[in-house]
């Protein structure tokens, strides 16, 4: 499989989670994923940039979100990073349910979790967090093209 | 996210057309609860045929709009989930809570013969 890069910065708005989500379905075809596997990997980047927006910027527009991809061997890395408030509890921030909005589930990083292969969160106060997810492919027979 | 709203004896029927995010579930939000408060609806009954695509942000606007009608004795209800949705949907244990049918016909006629 051949490795590849893509980045992509936007503004943290809402109507840009919908963008991000195009950009790892269009991957995720590119990768002759399943469509279920494609599914699961828009609802992981559509909350990692939610909670950046959400969380990280706390819903103010004047700020950016990274959208990191790349196609490695074995692997899809995604990488989801803002430079907001920081995140004080990032193991309590991940439990089930917890939510600091009753209107929300707190489902996001068990989404995360679930569909991914491996979640890290890395988050400082008032320097911003970094969700890394990775996801594997399986190696496939046209792996030598 | 395309919304379409029709009200028959205090059911606010609502037929989602696209997909549902932390940017459209505010729509959502504010079409259920303009109606709960404007209109007294107390029986919501949402459809989802076309809706491609939810996260936790659309589950929480569903379960919110479904905490808010039960605190004032109505109801939510679910019908023509896609099975992608319905996946995400079952994952956040929402079908234990919500009552879901095949179609608008069966939810409407459920709790009207009771």
């Amino acid at each position: 499989m051949k490795s590849n890069q893509l980045a992509l910065t936007f503004s943290s708005i809402a109507e840009n989670v919908g963008i991000a989500r195009l950009l790892i379905a269009s991957v995720g075809a590119q990768l002759d994923l399943s469509l279920n596997d494609i599914e699961e990997l828009k609802v992981a980047v559509s909350e990692a940039v939610s909670n950046a927006i959400i969380h990280g910027y706390r819903n103010d527009a004047n700020h950016v979100v990274y959208l990191e991809l790349e196609v490695m061997d074995d692997a899809l890395k995604i990488v989801v990073k803002d430079e907001g408030y920081g995140i004080s509890n990032v193991e309590q921030a991940m439990q089930p349910a917890f939510s600091t909005d009753p209107e929300r589930m707190g489902l996001g990083f068990v989404f995360m979790q679930s569909f991914m292969d491996d979640l890290q969160v890395d988050s400082t106060i008032d320097i911003g967090t970094t969700v890394t997810m990775k996801k594997q492919l399986k190696q496939s027979s046209n792996a030598s093209h | 996210m395309n919304l379409e709203k029709k009200i028959e004896r205090l059911t606010l029927f609502l037929r989602l057309d696209g997909e549902l995010d932390m940017h459209t579930s505010d729509l959502v939000r504010q079409a259920i609860d303009i109606e709960i408060e404007k209109r007294g609806i107390r029986t919501v009954i949402l459809n989802l045929q076309n809706v491609q695509f939810i996260d936790s942000s659309g589950l929480g606007v569903i379960l919110g709009r479904y905490k808010k009608l039960l605190s004032l004795g109505g109801k939510l209800k679910i019908t023509n989930v896609p099975p992608n949705v319905y996946k995400i949907m079952e994952l956040s244990g929402l079908p234990k809570i919500i009552n879901f049918y095949d179609d608008e016909t069966h939810a409407y006629e459920e709790g009207r013969r009771a």
